[in-house]
């Protein structure tokens, strides 16, 4: 079970606190209407699957009800990092 | 029967306290301090299962958690039935009941050898592997040898009247383990200041000190276990749980420990104590310090009873005062196995010898062992024993240098007990529990943790250290690390003086040789609980097996209880030699959680039966039980389901329930609708993005119906939304979908439009909701309500604030079932007045309370959709036929809007609800029921979309239902066939999903 640090709380806490909300930094095209099929299926149903670090999102939905971004290594479990949504990664993956 | 085996003094056992047990139906006597495993071999009982392939006779081979055979059905009662019970670990009481595990009628009994010869016969290696590639017709046959495999014991039959619990703990350092490393781990750590947990799962802290005779700075080893015990319970930041297993080890250092509370008192816990308790440990360092296990030699027919590790005897002998053993041959590839020699001479019975693989012996204890004029045989190995039901002899033959071949003559030696040892396997299963893959150490042939992420820590045999001076050091060196990572100040701790030992090498062996070669050599065990032989391994090599993981499915070892503690070096090391490469080469296997098994019991703790799952409730829950509810679950909520009168059946309530609010008046509880309060200058522009429809010009005292879709373009929830003031409204969603929308609500605004000002809030729990439905509504609200409810000024699809039966209220004129309808919001804590209000101004009206399924039924009469229900993810608003609650002219492109027009989503020949009326207005369609336009189309057949909605119509007389057509809404009259599973074709036609009152007028007056 991960131990989370929430940067809105500032407190370690456990797992069952939080949801995964999956992968980070996608952003919503800002012209919806005029995106072909398959820009916006990239958008909605495209996501990466890495071996590795992966920047993801959780909610502190038990407690502050905060979104925020964890760089996690999907092989370890470990957390690298953890920052505000709008900011950018520190920890990131080689290549 | 006499303890025959026990001796007169020694050991920590209390001869003063005798304890009876039963075992397979008969008494015997052991003492306090006693494990299952240590009575019965006092008692001389030999044989404590059946292998379950062969139908072998087996007996007690280790004395921890390690052993393979000895694992029993304990348990006085039925409700008391504990499968799986480690006999070495199970301390004994007085009145203990146990036996051989299930399966096996009788342990003693040779009947079983026939069907033994059939399961051999039929359960080849590869069996698993086999039965799977093979035709079902095969299944039926494996099935019962399967369904023996699979469980050794049996569960109860009844409940379990014991309780669980579970604590959720904090720690600096948690130590793994209470032997000499890690005593010294924790005691350093806690003279540094650190909080400490220590665990074990023994009874006592010492590990394998207990059984030594060892002397620790001139005391002997208990008394220095002893004055440490007692030092760290004077810490009152250090947490002692012997007992208690760690039996996970998971991410970010959090660890799960079962302690056994009361397993050890008796049958049943004692009144007002828990029989075991869950630790969650959150730790900030971890010492593993969980030592090692002997490995067994394999070697022919060493499964015989009376074939044990070398060190398990020197346990039995030390710890419990009993000799398991008249004469003994020992067979060992190291030193450190001949104190087991000592051992036994001291307890005055014969060693007939000890059979040393190694060309040379030399060390200290050999020396010892050769001056008490034991006899020593260099070079040679025990190749096989005799005896049936216990040893009767060994054949013992020189081996050549490498162990590969037998080289010289075999001479018989009689004896009953042979104890061997290959030398130790660290017990690296936990730091494996993180991911962490074991290393391979040539110099200790064993596997150590590798490296791994956790703030992990290992000390002494776990390390590959077994000298108990380095082990000591090992000890304070990890706690002093761990207290200096933690930022302490680690203190010194002395080191106490201990016997120091001149070892010889090792010998490198796990598979002793035979004259014959292995497929024809009599059987050697590798691992004993799946019956798992040498020559198996080589035949599952032989079929292109070749990495272990491939070797354990095909040959099952190391799948039982046990999980391969005692064979699985064995089986990996032959293996390798098989296919010619190293043990690394062949890789390791994987451990998982639990590191023994362990009791659903205790994994559930207190969160079963009735607190199994938090159940809502709402205000008006004790009138609903007073009235007879029957309940349905939404989500965790207990909704009234319907309200049967007496001899009703569920259907004539419905029936009832139904026509009252058409023809009358009805009440429903909606209590639980999910309620979030949206406030904000920007509340309207978030909710035209949120929702499919229009929004911007809902003025305040409005209500508006939304439909929520998700990027894809399905439709996840809906509901109704209030305007209640320029900027703060009232959005209503599904039961179910309550917590869901607040979190997509939240993550819309936070992660893409923060730049909006807009709150959520959900309120779902601060409002009473109750839904006065049918003509007599008005009339009956009338009589409580300062509200003008006149159809002029409170139009369909308003809402008031006002009074109700005397209290502050919301009243919203929306409609669910298509009549007249007022949703009556009150403070919660209201409720119950307001409700029973009604009914007392009802009664006139026959004021009919009705649950979900009448709700269900009426709206569908209107063709109103459920989500979730009528929705599965996969259903655009078209797709409901709901294209005027799409407003595509907005000018934000809301969630769902670009999704709608993938072109997957415009195809005309999309699966699109309609209505269906079956032919027969008699017969109802079963939900899930696929639509045909052809039933006697050969299977598979075309399926044109399922029934997702279906009820019988009191109030029309007739079969309703909503269901899926492909191209559907262009196919009105048209008539579509739903093959069931029963052989019957039911006939429908498509038409309107709108039953009754098409036009809207019954909600309009
Ligand atoms: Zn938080």
């Amino acid at each position: 079970m991960l131990h989370i640090y929430c940067p809105h709380c500032c407190e370690l806490r456990e797992e069952e606190e939080f949801h995964a909300k999956g992968q980070a930094h996608i952003a919503r095209p800002l012209d919806p209407d005029n995106c072909t099929d398959a820009e916006w299926g990239n958008y909605v149903f495209y996501r990466k699957n890495p071996r590795g670090l992966h920047h993801e999102i959780w909610y502190h939905s038990t407690g502050c009800r905060k979104f925020f971004n964890v760089t996690r290594d999907t092989q370890t479990y470990a957390i690298k990092e953890v920052y505000k949504i709008g900011e950018q990664p520190q920890v990131v993956a080689e290549g | 029967m006499s303890q025959k085996n026990r001796l007169q003094s020694g050991g920590r056992i209390d001869r003063s306290k005798a304890l009876t047990f039963t075992y397979n139906g008969r008494q015997y006597k052991g003492y306090q301090g006693d494990t299952i495993a240590s009575a019965l071999l006092a008692n001389g009982v030999d044989i404590v299962a059946r292998s379950f392939k062969y139908s072998r006779p087996r007996g007690i081979v280790a004395a921890g958690a390690e052993e393979p055979n000895a694992v029993l059905q304990v348990g006085a009662t039925e409700a008391t039935q504990v499968p799986n019970v480690r006999a070495t670990q199970q301390e004994l009481y007085d009145g203990l009941v146990c036996g051989a595990t299930n399966g096996w009628p009788s342990v003693e009994s040779d009947m079983m050898g026939l069907m033994g010869k059939v399961g051999g016969n039929m359960m080849p290696p590869g069996f698993y592997y086999k039965t799977f590639m093979y035709p079902q017709s095969m299944w039926k046959t494996y099935e019962k040898f399967i369904r023996m495999a699979a469980g050794l014991g049996r569960a109860p039959k009844e409940v379990d009247q014991d309780e669980y619990d579970a604590v959720n703990q904090h720690c600096d350092l948690m130590v793994v383990g209470a032997g000499p490393a890690g005593l010294m781990a924790a005691l350093t750590a806690a003279r540094s200041g650190a909080r400490v947990i220590i665990a074990d799962e023994q009874s006592e802290f010492g590990g394998h000190l207990l059984s030594s005779r060892e002397r620790i700075g001139g005391k002997s080893a208990a008394d220095w276990v002893a004055d440490i015990v007692e030092e760290l319970a004077s810490y009152p930041d250090v947490l002692m749980l012997p007992r208690s297993t760690v039996n996970g080890y998971h991410d970010h250092n959090f660890l799960t420990i079962n302690e056994n509370r009361s397993d050890y008192k008796g049958d049943k816990a004692p009144a007002d104590q828990v029989r075991q308790r869950m630790h969650r440990v959150r730790a900030h360092w971890v010492v593993l310090a969980t030592g090692a296990h002997e490995r067994p030699l394999v070697y022919g027919y060493n499964d015989v009873p009376g074939c044990m590790i070398a060190s398990a005897v020197s346990t039995y002998i030390n710890r419990y005062g009993v000799v398991p053993g008249n004469k003994l041959v020992l067979m060992t590839t190291n030193d450190s196995a001949y104190q087991t020699a000592l051992d036994w001479a001291d307890a005055g019975r014969e060693v007939v010898a000890v059979v040393d693989t190694r060309a040379k012996a030399e060390g200290d204890l050999v020396e010892a062992v050769r001056k008490r004029g034991i006899k020593v045989i260099t070079g040679s190995a025990v190749i096989e024993v005799s005896g049936k039901k216990r040893v009767s002899g060994v054949t013992v033959a020189a081996i050549d240098a490498k162990g590969d071949k037998v080289v010289g003559g075999a001479q018989h030696m009689s004896c009953d007990t042979v104890a061997s040892s290959g030398g130790w396997s660290p017990v690296v299963h936990l730091s494996c529990h993180t991911g962490s893959r074991p290393v391979w150490r040539e110099d200790i042939f064993g596997f150590v943790p590798g490296p791994t992420v956790q703030k992990q820590l290992i000390a002494g045999g776990i390390n590959g250290t077994y000298a108990l001076e380095k082990v000591l050091a090992e000890g304070v060196e990890a706690g002093r690390e761990a207290a200096t990572r933690l930022g302490l100040t680690a203190a010194d701790v002395q080191l106490p003086n201990v016997r120091s030992l001149s070892e010889g090498k090792a010998m490198e062996l796990y598979h002793i040789p035979h004259t014959k070669p292995t497929s024809r050599a009599p059987k050697q065990f590798v691992d004993y609980q799946n019956d798992v032989t040498a020559a198996a391994i080589e035949l599952a090599t032989r079929e292109g097996f070749e990495a272990i993981e491939h070797v354990k499915r095909y040959t099952a070892m190391g799948f039982g209880t046990d999980q391969g503690k005692l064979g699985n070096i064995n089986g990996m090391a032959i293996t390798a030699k098989s296919v010619g490469q190293t043990i690394p080469e062949t890789g390791t296997t994987v451990f998982r959680p639990n590191y023994t098994p362990i009791a659903f019991g205790a994994i559930a703790g207190r969160n079963c039966k009735e607190l199994f799952e938090p159940k809502r409730f709402s205000a008006m829950h004790k009138w609903h039980e007073e009235n007879g509810a029957l309940y349905e679950d939404v989500g965790q909520w207990k909704r009234p389901w319907y309200f049967p009168k007496a001899g009703e059946t569920m259907q004539q309530s419905l029936d009832r329930e139904c026509k009252a609010v058409r023809e009358s008046v009805g009440i429903l509880d909606a209590s639980t609708l999910g309620k979030i309060d949206i406030q904000g200058k920007d509340a309207r522009e978030f909710l035209a993005r949120v929702y499919t429809n229009a929004w911007a010009k809902l003025g305040v005292g409005k209500c508006r119906y939304g439909l929520m879709c998700k990027e894809d373009g399905m439709v996840f929830d809906d509901g109704v939304t209030s305007c209640l003031g320029e900027n703060h409204f009232l959005m209503t969603t599904t039961t179910g979908g309550a917590a869901g929308v607040l979190e997509w609500l939240e993550l819309y605004h936070q992660t893409e439009w923060p730049e909006l000002e807009v709150y959520f809030t959900s309120v779902t729990d601060h409002w009473a909701t109750m839904t006065i439905s049918g003509p007599n509504s008005r009339k009956l609200l009338a009589e409580l309500t300062d509200i003008d409810l006149s159809n002029d000024t409170f139009k369909f699809m308003d809402w008031r604030e006002g009074s109700v039966a005397g209290v502050p209220a919301r009243v919203f004129r929306i409609s669910f079932t298509g009549e007249l309808s007022f949703e009556v919001n009150v403070q919660a804590n209201y409720g119950l007045h307001v409700w029973e209000k009604l009914f007392e101004h009802g009664a006139k009206y026959n004021l009919t309370p009705y649950g979900t399924e009448t709700m269900h039924i009426l709206r569908a009469e209107k063709g109103f959709i459920i989500a979730g229900q009528d929705t599965d993810g996969s259903v655009t608003p078209h797709d409901l036929g709901m294209s005027w609650c799409v407003a595509d002219s907005k000018p934000f492109s809301y969630i769902g809007k670009r999704g709608m027009m993938r072109s997957d989503c415009v195809r005309k020949d999309r699966k699109q609800m309609v209505g269906l009326k079956t032919k027969d207005p008699k017969v109802v369609l079963p939900e899930g029921a696929q639509a045909v336009a052809d039933p006697k189309q050969p299977i598979p057949m075309d399926l044109l979309g399922h029934v997702s909605s279906s009820y019988w119509s009191a109030n029309l007389n007739r079969s309703i239902a909503l269901g899926f057509v492909k191209g559907g809404l262009e196919r009105m009259g048209e008539t579509v066939y739903y093959p069931l599973a029963d052989g019957r074709v039911i006939e429908a036609e498509i038409c309107s999903p709108i039953f009754l009152d098409p036009k809207g007028e019954r909600q309009n007056v």
